[in-house]
């Protein structure tokens, strides 16, 4: 059963590879199976570990539990086209209460701690860093304070605003070039990744 | 009422998901856990949603005999080979040698693995157009994803060997990545949290209602 496993995991990879030729039956008929077996594998394991796990199990013990339920039986409403309009209920508690989460989550880490770890000590007593983590702790400092500038539209970016807004847009671009780099580099690793298998697993020309 | 009832319940749930955030006192120390749960238990209700709609779609193209419609049969048999097996296997359904876990490893993986790693490809041209040294911002872009790739290989240090330790070029690509990186990074991730918390005031408020749908 591995070994057929393998020939059709080979045949799908290079099925999916196929598009690099053009548009063909193969790589659509890798995408429709790709599409089902996916919706299907999120049923089964969302049922399994969020339904039966989560509540099924845990009904008794915490009876909290039944108002996700609730509000998950209200969801499936939209079935009924005539009462479709109740599935809104469900919606709009998620959504509003993401929103209040999110609120002061975010505001507090992606905010105030930001803020916090971006103004470093560059030297005084009790403190130690290399030369290196000096100068990337000013980079880090003038860099976020110049990208945030960037950012800022309510001001025409003029003389030593614009200056700023300036720097900040190199900040920006070095950013995007390691982040790109840095992409790059994953998607190579996961092309690797399938060379392996094809040669290595599939076809066995290296161990 | 068949606006306004939601608007409500979205004003009340953000208010008390605010509040809580203030008082670390039963029952609002719980409310975290319980909302998390829920949002689980009715994110298995809104796959069944989403794969309904799928089979729907597919269904209404084989019956309408739409062009390709021989690979919407194959997504509801797909769909259903593994959902019957996943089911059909009980509580322990992924485990090793299970049909599911078959499935899984043989079809979904090289699938979705395959499908992110074709992307080299395209970033690759991708790159090509985006790295063009036109003016000192695409310069900049262009030296530090070199810096970056290079830095991220064997041959980078190789090349770089005969420079002091902290310049050969896995550090300084490091270097890039912890610092000017970091720096631009916290700038977006700062002004996207700003946004975050005026469009969560706009939700609540009732000011945002997009998602409630239209009508």
């Amino acid at each position: 059963m591995e070994h057929f496993g393998l020939w059709v995991g080979a045949f799908l990879t290079l099925g999916i590879y196929s598009f690099l030729y053009r548009d063909n039956a193969w790589y659509k008929l890798c995408e429709a199976i790709f599409i089902g077996i996916s919706a299907g594998y999120w049923v089964v394991i969302l049922f399994w570990d969020n339904f039966y796990g989560k509540f099924w199990i845990g009904r008794e013990e915490e009876p909290m539990l039944w108002v996700g339920a609730a509000l998950g039986v209200l969801m499936l409403c939209r079935l009924v086209p005539r009462i479709g309009w109740i599935s809104r209920w469900p919606l709009a508690f998620i959504v509003g209460a993401t929103a209040g989460l999110w609120m002061m989550n975010y505001f507090s880490s992606n905010i105030m701690a930001q803020v916090q770890s971006t103004i470093m000590p560059l030297l005084g007593e009790g403190y130690s860093a290399s030369f290196g983590e000096i100068v990337g702790n000013f980079v880090i400092a003038v860099g976020t304070f110049a990208g945030l500038i960037y950012f800022y539209f309510s001001k025409e970016h003029k003389g030593a605003f614009g200056a700023t807004a300036r720097l900040g847009i190199w900040v920006i671009m070095i950013t995007f070039g390691a982040s790109f780099g840095y992409t790059v580099m994953s998607r190579m690793s996961l092309l690797i990744g399938r060379i392996d298998f094809l040669l290595g697993d599939w076809l066995g020309l290296i161990q | 009422m068949r606006r306004e009832i939601p608007l409500l319940i979205t004003a009340i749930a953000g208010v008390v998901f605010v509040v809580q955030y203030f008082i670390p006192h039963s029952p609002f120390n719980h409310l975290d856990g319980w909302f998390s749960d829920w949002f689980s238990i009715v994110q298995a209700c809104a796959i069944v949603l989403g794969s309904l709609n799928l089979l729907m779609i597919s269904s209404q193209k084989i019956a309408r005999k739409k062009e390709g419609w021989g690979y919407a049969v194959v997504i509801i048999v797909s769909f259903f080979l593994i959902t019957i097996i996943g089911f059909a296997g009980g509580e322990e359904f992924r485990d090793v040698g299970t049909g599911f876990d078959w499935l899984y490893n043989y079809t979904y993986v090289p699938l979705s693995s395959t499908m992110y790693a074709i992307l080299a490809f395209f970033v690759a041209s991708a790159s090509y157009r985006a790295f063009r040294a036109r003016n000192a911002e695409a310069t900049l872009l262009l030296l530090a994803a070199f810096f970056v790739m290079l830095g991220r290989v064997p041959i980078g240090d190789l090349l770089t060997m005969w420079m002091p330790e902290g310049f050969r070029m896995s550090n300084l690509a490091t270097w890039i990545m912890d610092f000017p990186q970091t720096a631009g990074q916290r700038a977006i991730m700062i002004g996207i949290a700003l946004g975050l918390v005026s469009t969560s005031l706009r939700v609540i408020l009732g000011i945002e209602r997009s998602h409630l749908g239209g009508e």
